[in-house]
């Protein structure tokens, strides 16, 4: 077991064979002069970038480093850079060049130019890390001069399999002071007056949560991480979890002194192979440091963590859902007569909060309440981890003070849309959100604003739509998932959900009739208001924010049989337009002989006959075939 | 699709089970621990086992069995020796996940939830694989493979036969 003063020199220690991932932290290229002789190659082990085997690029890194006899080089991985979209992504420091797209073979060419020459490989430069002609420092990318980083702090810089790094940033810091320092009640009122809300979606004050659990007396109290991070297109806590266990483990223990409790739980689900594996081996480096167990730095504080794995199930992301599948049964919410923070798992006092929400909490307790609050909105103190996808050009994680508006998010660090398309709608919350239309792109991004225009903050995915996507599919998607998710306890949400996708449905093949809009008005009142829990409470969402934003969709799906997306399968017709050659191709693969046309003349679909498997659109070498 | 349980070829894995059991009992909540390590063990969750849980846990079967089918990755059937799951989250949804099921259930000539008859690959539609980046994804065997084209699914499982 180690003490405080351990601690510090693990600390300064560390921090002296950190010196170039320091330089990650710094703004400017060094020019050669200023370039020391020792370098770093920082490769992304993010969920995007590990796929292409990041462990194999090391090894070939290493492999070349040694054939051309290169000494002072450090090949190290680290967690995720958030640029998921030009992956593999990989940095050199001192110097803060910021390469992408890095495949197998260019490794060769990166030690031999940049390491040995020094000469910038400029064909594998990030897009963005050159600006006529000038390359820039990857601080000053556009996808990351917008962004802050609190709850990402340590992502992209220390190595996740070393506890030592993490200590050497701060990292367990916060925890000594708290112990040593502070009573219970000082850590929860900091906590309180940072104003850090639930980053989990609901935004629920942590500070007051907290004491409401720490005031509750009982013999046993339990602090639980939801990491059960469910709703599709967010992968934030993922990205936490991966490149900086320690922080949420960290952010754990202080509430379990803060309110009195000795174990923790991180229920995880399962679709998250990789984080399970790193979260298993951060606790079992921090327990061996004594910074987890019993009498942690000497003091009479003993806190320890367990990991439960989840099974699929959407629904256990509700807190009292969860706390049943600990338990060891179906995951269903439970009635709130009482608060969890009184009866909560086991019947004893719990806090359960999400893993962003934990790995903001160091940072708070050693930099204070006002440093927080002076990060963001009144509203909403500090930052957001968001997690952009679709059709965006930069996909991948961006960390932004709360307050940044949409299109910042969108257009200055997401790049704009894909292809150069035409911006649709933003889809934020996942299955409990809704669609926000380009009208309200300049809304700020905090738990107030986004509520107030008929979407929720959500635990930060951010699904961009174009003008491909047809707004009636994507609430039919999102219905469809909520059906099946549905726990099927309160009836509500059981029925109701089914029925409103059984109309969404409908109206997607082009059967809709002209009651189903109401129809669907009345359900979603029904479901809102008499669902049990927060799944059923917000399922409608995605169908009221769309039918408000984006009526005239579901009228000319209705009454003039017609996709303006040009998505729905079922309301589209094949059309060949005067670019055929004649080849006939399409004719030869029409399964149903719905093609009619000579050599070298223009085709015609027979739209009677024709099943819409776009088999002609596939095969058509001079892109004749369009759908309209 | 029927088939029995093989108890003398189990032999061990079911010993495994059972040390998992006696050195966790002290914990609460072991029952989604004990499915999680069935599941493991056996690359499904055999209907024998559950009876075994079942005595060894004193719970009924049937709240056993109602836990099990709760849980959308826990599978009372076995699954291939390749296990692909296609990811439909929202990101691939839009990008066209769908597209990729649909070629993956050709190529194999299987549906969605279903084995191949010569039990090498097995195909799931899952929740949100958190890879939205890459999207569209699916996972064999706990490897992500993103930005899938339809010509590159077909390149993928050929690397698997």
């Amino acid at each position: 077991m180690i003490t405080v003063e351990e601690l510090k020199k693990i600390r300064e220690n560390t921090l002296k064979k950190m010196d170039l991932k320091l330089h990650k932290l710094q703004e400017e290229i060094l020019d050669k002069e200023g370039a020391l002789n020792k370098k770093l190659i920082l490769i992304c082990g993010g969920p995007g970038c590990h796929s292409s085997n990041v462990e194999e690029m090391k090894a070939r890194f290493e492999k070349r480093i040694l054939e051309k006899g290169l000494i002072h080089v450090e090949v190290s991985i680290a967690g995720c850079f958030g640029l998921c979209e030009s992956g593999p992504n990989i940095e050199v420091y001192p110097e803060g060049i910021f390469y992408s797209r890095v495949k197998m073979d260019d490794i060769d060419e990166i030690v031999d130019k940049h390491l040995c020459e020094n000469v910038v490989v400029e064909r594998l430069l990030n897009e963005g890390a050159i600006e006529s002609g000038k390359i820039k420092h990857v601080s000053q990318v556009n996808f990351y001069n917008k962004q802050k980083k609190i709850a990402l702090r340590n992502c992209g810089i220390i190595d996740y399999n070393d506890i030592k790094e993490y200590i050497a940033l701060d990292g367990y810091q916060a925890l000594a002071k708290a112990i040593t320092e502070m009573t219970q009640e000082e850590v929860i009122n900091m906590v309180k007056d940072s104003n850090l809300r639930g980053r989990g979606g609901a935004g629920f004050p942590t500070g007051r949560k907290w004491e409401t659990a720490f005031k509750y007396d009982a013999d046993q109290k339990y602090v639980i991480c939801n990491a059960d991070e469910g709703d599709p297109g967010a992968f934030m806590d993922r990205s936490i979890l991966e490149g900086d266990p320690h922080s949420v483990l960290e952010g754990m223990a202080l509430c379990g002194y803060a309110i009195g409790a000795e174990q923790g739980y991180i229920y995880i689900r399962a679709e998250y192979p990789v984080a399970v594996e790193r979260l298993k081996i951060a606790i079992k480096q921090a327990k061996e440091m004594g910074l987890l167990g019993r009498n942690i730095l000497g003091t009479d504080f003993s806190f320890d963590i367990e990991l439960r794995l989840g099974a699929g199930a959407f629904v256990c992301g509700e807190g009292t859902a969860l706390m049943e599948s600990i338990e060891g049964r179906r995951g269903m919410p439970r009635p709130k007569v009482e608060r969890t923070a009184h009866k909560g798992l086991w019947g004893k006092p719990t806090i359960i909060n999400n893993v962003e929400t934990f790995a903001n909490v160091p940072p708070i307790l050693l930099k204070g309440a006002d440093w927080f609050r002076s990060i963001g909105t009144e509203d909403s103190s500090g930052t957001k981890v968001f997690a952009l996808g679709g059709k965006v050009k930069n996909t991948g994680l961006v960390e932004v003070p709360m307050g940044t508006t949409l299109r910042e998010i969108i257009f200055d660090i997401g790049g704009g849309i894909e292809k150069d398309r035409k911006f649709k709608a933003v889809q934020t919350g996942g299955p409990s959100g809704g669609c926000i239309p380009e009208e309200y792109l300049d809304t700020p991004v905090d738990f107030g604003s986004l509520s107030k225009i008929g979407s929720i903050m959500g635990s930060g995915g951010m699904i961009v739509l174009d003008e491909s996507d047809c707004m009636v599919d994507i609430a039919r998607f999102f219905l469809d998932f909520t059906v099946d998710e549905s726990c099927g306890k309160c009836v509500p949400c059981r029925e109701g959900t089914k029925r409103m996708l059984e109309i969404l449905e409908r109206i997607t093949a082009g059967e809709g009739r002209a009651e189903d809009l109401d129809r669907l008005e009345s359900l979603a009142e029904i479901i809102t208001s008499g669902s049990l829990c927060g799944l059923g409470q917000t399922a409608a969402n995605p169908v009221i924010s769309t039918l408000k934003y984006f009526r005239d969709e579901y009228e000319a799906h209705i009454y003039d049989k017609r996709c303006p997306a040009g998505a729905c399968q079922a309301l589209l017709e094949f059309y060949i337009t005067d670019k055929c050659i004649g080849c006939t191709k399409c004719a030869r693969s029409c399964p149903v002989s719905a093609i009619r046309g000579k050599v070298k003349e223009r085709h015609v679909i027979d739209t009677e006959k024709c099943i819409k498997c776009g088999a002609c659109m596939e095969v058509c070498p001079v892109g004749a075939v369009i759908k309209r | 699709m029927k088939f029995n349980f093989n108890w003398e070829g189990n032999r061990n894995k079911i010993q495994k089970l059972m040390d998992f059991m006696k050195e966790n009992r002290s914990k609460k909540g072991i029952l989604m621990m004990a499915l999680h390590e069935t599941q493991d063990l056996f690359g499904y969750i055999p209907l024998e086992i559950m009876e075994l849980i079942s005595k060894e846990l004193k719970t009924p079967l049937s709240e056993i069995y109602g836990v099990a089918t709760f849980y959308s990755q826990f599978s009372l059937v076995p699954k291939g020796e390749n296990v692909i799951g296609v990811c439909l989250g929202t990101a691939c949804y839009v990008k066209g996940g769908q597209d990729i099921l649909a070629k993956l259930e050709e190529l194999l000539a299987i549906k969605e939830g279903q084995t191949t008859p010569d039990g090498k690959f097995s195909i799931d539609a899952t929740r949100c694989l958190g890879a939205c980046g890459l999207a569209p994804v699916m996972m064999i065997n706990n490897k992500i493979y993103g930005k899938l084209t339809l010509d590159k699914v077909e390149e993928i499982i050929n690397s698997y036969r």
